[in-house]
């Protein structure tokens, strides 16, 4: 085999892959966690059949020298513990003519689909390696080739390995065997594909899922009531919550059914307790009704949305962002409502708790768009900063003078009654009412109270957060959500060709903010809009509540692929150029 | 006994009835049943802020504003779920769940159903009349096979739900039948079930002398339980079985603890959950 000495890289992308049970994913979230600790950033996907259990497994992962917050947009190698339906991933891991297939020649060749593409074949007896060692398997045989690869310190694999396999007692030698091997093994490519050091790191990093940091980023904004029924790919989210929640003096229950837990949350907090729950896009299709009943009713609650591929069943393990428009207008009625998207996986934890704060603020429901994407990768994330101050929700005295719940303020806030205050006892209403709750089907009242419900959301102040302006230049990409780290990379590379663009990445959807997204937009003559769905829905939103500058061009693709940032920049340069797409 | 008496020094069952005039037609059961309401209410010795009366949609959920306790009128057929998690998340607060057999028996019966099995401290009282009569007449889930309306000119054919049986099934931990003509019974068959731990499930035979007129003959129909509560399911469910449908009282009364998880003192800080995702 021939060794080059290239560069050292600032980022490499690895995938790993072989069939359920193979102990892919338990390779790379080691691999993931030893390049953490040795101050390296990074992120692992996990891509799956539809089996539920041993169905084809990948780990696609990128360890980089600086945060990172999308896949590549090739892998530099694949690593494969055996080829069984590990084709299946052809789309997911385009690899090119500088890649290395690694793969046991034991377990056949390597897929046509990857040797088309002119990737290097490096031949590495895993399984009779892993055999050679009692006690060992393969996949700790490739994690070791992958750190020697990388350049990963063995002895940080190592530390890594025994902290998470404490259990495992007996085999622990021989797992260390194992990684040693694959290391030597390895050797031979060392340089190929070897990282730079890390390039200095932020004092407190997070090892975390998306699904991990919207969980703790609810508690963090104060929720302590979640309701939960399981949905692929939200479930994570809520298991992270069950054990969590009761250690600061919460309650998580599991309902029956998504209509269920979203009563149940408007139920608890009409009590008062900040409440939320997780769902994906069927479970919000069900709770569409009740959202309107939190608009109606004024009680705030948080809906976190983990997309994934739609409609109906849809793609359940994979990312799309496909609820734009059911999560914008879904509701029947004039129902204004706050949806909210993070735009990186750490920023799952802050926008959900921005989304809690703005709950409660405004008692209003929110809607947090974030993806199976951020939901279900492990990213090392610098700390998500918090929002400092606890929410505030307008609440009224006990035997507060001549008290009306829906009293039509200046703000469109009014001071909400808490069960258990004397003097103030009301009914909440789905039903149309007048300022007392009383239910009306009077014109005026009808027109005050949507009045109301429309002001408190258009007046108020969101502050800087809204969305991440970037950059400067007559063109300017429009996104949102997780296509924003693919974005950014985009705008990186066509600075490198000279091309100045500005970025801007919404996290506020609803309310729209014109007059904030025109100043962003200032002097900018072209907008390339970028979104991962088929019909363009976040492009209509923007044609329908922004006024865009004449030329807009529409970046997309539906999921599960990511829109990476070769699209963006192809997109861009041609945009750029005057050129067709 | 009187079960209905107000402890000294509390609120007379006035105290406990808005000034708000309800929407229903003269003589309809439901009146009987908000009257049992304020006198439960003020048997049971709580203040109107610690009560919440939370419903659905139709006649019979509209019962919260015509109290003075707080009240929560939410979408149609999911009361009970509002009502799990204003419970859990406020233990300290006395819930009652109310409405009427479409909202309970047929787009609410997977929350029945849940309501029953998870047993929370909850009191559902069902006001039963054998029809939709918001909408102005149509079949619900009790309603008898051959009665024929717009929406069913030849009757549904379908048999009826038996709601006290598949209360009993799912594990309601208290189940009674009671008849809105008897406004005491009602309220001390209510009383009674809000202080019995658990979820309690009350049938209330509710007429509705507009669109089932012959209802009004149910007051000749009902009778006492010969009996009293049972505390074994199978022998509950024999006679709930195979009663005829106008046994009134409680026929039910179980032990099983009501599912509560503990809210309050935290253990850890979200500094210390925090710490969790620091490398």
């Amino acid at each position: 085999m021939t060794t080059t000495d290239p560069a050292p890289r600032t980022s490499v992308s690895l995938a790993l892959c072989g069939s359920g049970g193979a102990g892919v994913m338990t390779a790379g979230n080691l691999l993931l966690e030893a390049a953490a600790r040795a101050g390296w950033y990074g992120l692992m996907v996990r891509s799956s059949g539809p089996q539920i259990r041993g169905g084809e497994a990948a780990a696609l992962l990128r360890i980089a020298t600086r945060p990172v917050d999308c896949l590549d947009d090739q892998f530099d190698a694949l690593i494969a513990v055996d080829w069984q339906n590990v084709h299946r991933f052809a789309d997911e891991v385009p690899l090119g003519p500088a890649s290395v297939i690694v793969g046991d020649p034991d377990q056949g060749a390597a897929p046509e689909v990857f040797v088309a593409s002119g990737a290097r074949s490096v031949p590495l007896p895993l399984k009779q390696m892993a055999k050679a060692i009692p006690g060992s398997w393969p996949n700790m045989i490739a994690l070791g080739a992958a750190a020697g690869m990388l350049g990963i310190p063995l002895d940080t694999v190592r530390q890594v390995v025994e902290q998470s396999l404490k259990k495992a007692g007996d085999t622990l030698p021989a797992t260390l065997a194992a990684i040693d091997a694959g290391a030597r093994a390895a050797a031979s490519q060392s340089g190929a594909l070897a990282l730079a050091p890390p390039a200095g790191r932020a004092d407190r990093r997070w090892l975390v899922t998306g699904n991990q940091a919207a969980g703790f980023g609810a508690i963090r904004g104060g929720v302590r009531f979640v309701a939960a029924y399981p949905i692929t790919p939200a479930t994570e989210l809520l298991e992270y919550l069950a054990p969590a929640l009761p250690q600061v003096g919460g309650v998580l229950v599991q309902a029956e059914d998504e209509l269920a837990s979203i009563n149940m949350i408007i139920g608890a907090s009409y009590g008062g307790t900040p409440a939320l729950t997780a769902t994906a896009g069927p479970g919000l299709a069900l709770m569409t009704e009740a959202l309107g009943l939190a608009v109606a009713a004024e009680v705030p609650i948080v809906v976190v949305d983990v997309m994934r591929g739609g409609p109906s069943t849809g793609i359940p393990a994979k990312s799309e962002q496909s609820d734009v428009s059911i999560a914008l207008w879904g509701l029947h009625g004039d129902a204004p409502r706050l949806v909210l998207a993070p735009n990186s996986i750490g920023d799952c934890a802050t926008t959900t708790e921005w989304a809690v704060h703005l709950a409660e603020a405004l008692q209003a429901p929110a809607i947090v768009l974030s993806d199976q994407f951020f939901g279900q990768a492990r990213a090392v994330t610098e700390r998500p900063a918090g929002l400092g101050a606890a929410p505030q929700r307008l609440t009224a005295p006990a035997h507060a003078a001549d008290y009306k719940r829906y009293a039509l303020t200046d703000s469109g806030v009014s001071p909400m009654a808490i069960p258990g205050r004397a003097g103030t006892a009301y009914t909440a209403d789905g039903l149309e009412h007048g300022e007392r709750g009383i239910p009306s089907s009077g014109a005026g009242d009808h027109r005050a109270q949507l009045d109301k419900r429309q002001r408190k959301l258009a007046g108020h102040d969101y502050g800087a957060r809204w969305a991440d302006v970037e950059g400067t230049g007559p063109t300017a990409v429009v996104t949102f959500g997780s296509c924003t780290g693919a974005a950014r990379e985009a705008l990186a590379r066509a600075r490198a060709d000279r091309i100045e663009a500005r970025l801007v990445s919404l996290r506020l959807l609803a309310p729209a903010r014109p007059a904030l997204l025109a100043a962003a937009l200032a002097g900018v003559e072209r907008v390339l809009v970028v979104e991962q769905n088929h019909g363009g829905q976040f492009l209509r939103y923007l044609r329908a509540e922004y006024d865009l500058p004449r030329v807009v061009r529409s970046c997309r693709q539906p999921g599960p692929l990511p829109v990476r940032a070769a699209d963006i920049h192809r997109a861009l340069v041609a945009l750029e150029q005057g050129r067709p797409a | 006994m009187n079960d209905l008496a107000t402890p000294a020094g509390h609120l007379q069952p006035a105290a406990f009835k808005s000034d708000y005039k309800p929407i229903w037609c003269p003589g309809c059961g439901d009146y009987s049943v908000l009257s049992a309401f304020t006198k439960a209410f003020a048997a049971i010795g709580r203040r109107p802020e610690e009560i919440v009366v939370v419903s659905g949609i139709g006649c019979s959920s509209r019962i919260p504003a015509y109290l003075t306790s707080y009240g929560f009128h939410g979408v149609h057929g999911r009361a009970l779920a509002a009502a799990t998690g204003l419970k859990l998340a406020r233990p300290d607060l006395t819930v009652v769940v109310a409405g009427g057999d479409g909202d309970g028996y047929s787009i609410g019966g997977n929350h029945f159903l849940h309501a029953c099995r998870r047993n929370v401290d909850l009191t559902y009282v069902v006001m039963d009349n054998h029809v939709y009569g918001m909408t102005k007449g149509q079949p619900s889930p009790t309603t008898e096979p051959d009665w024929a309306s717009k929406l069913s000119p030849k009757g549904t054919g379908l048999r009826v739900f038996h709601p006290l049986a598949v209360a009993l099934a799912a594990g309601a931990n208290f189940v009674a039948r009671a008849f809105s003509g008897d406004p005491n019974g009602v309220a001390e068959i209510l009383a009674d079930a809000i202080r019995h731990p658990g979820f309690s499930f009350v049938e209330v035979l509710s007429p509705c002398v507009t669109f089932r007129p012959e209802q009004r003959a149910w007051k000749q129909a009902v009778h006492p339980a010969a009996v009293a509560a049972t505390d074994d399911p199978a022998r509950a469910a024999r006679r709930i079985l195979t009663d005829d449908g106008f046994n009134l009282g409680v026929l039910y009364r179980g032990d099983r603890a009501p599912y509560q998880p503990l809210v309050g003192e935290p253990a850890k800080s979200v500094a210390d959950l925090e710490r969790e995702f620091e490398l």
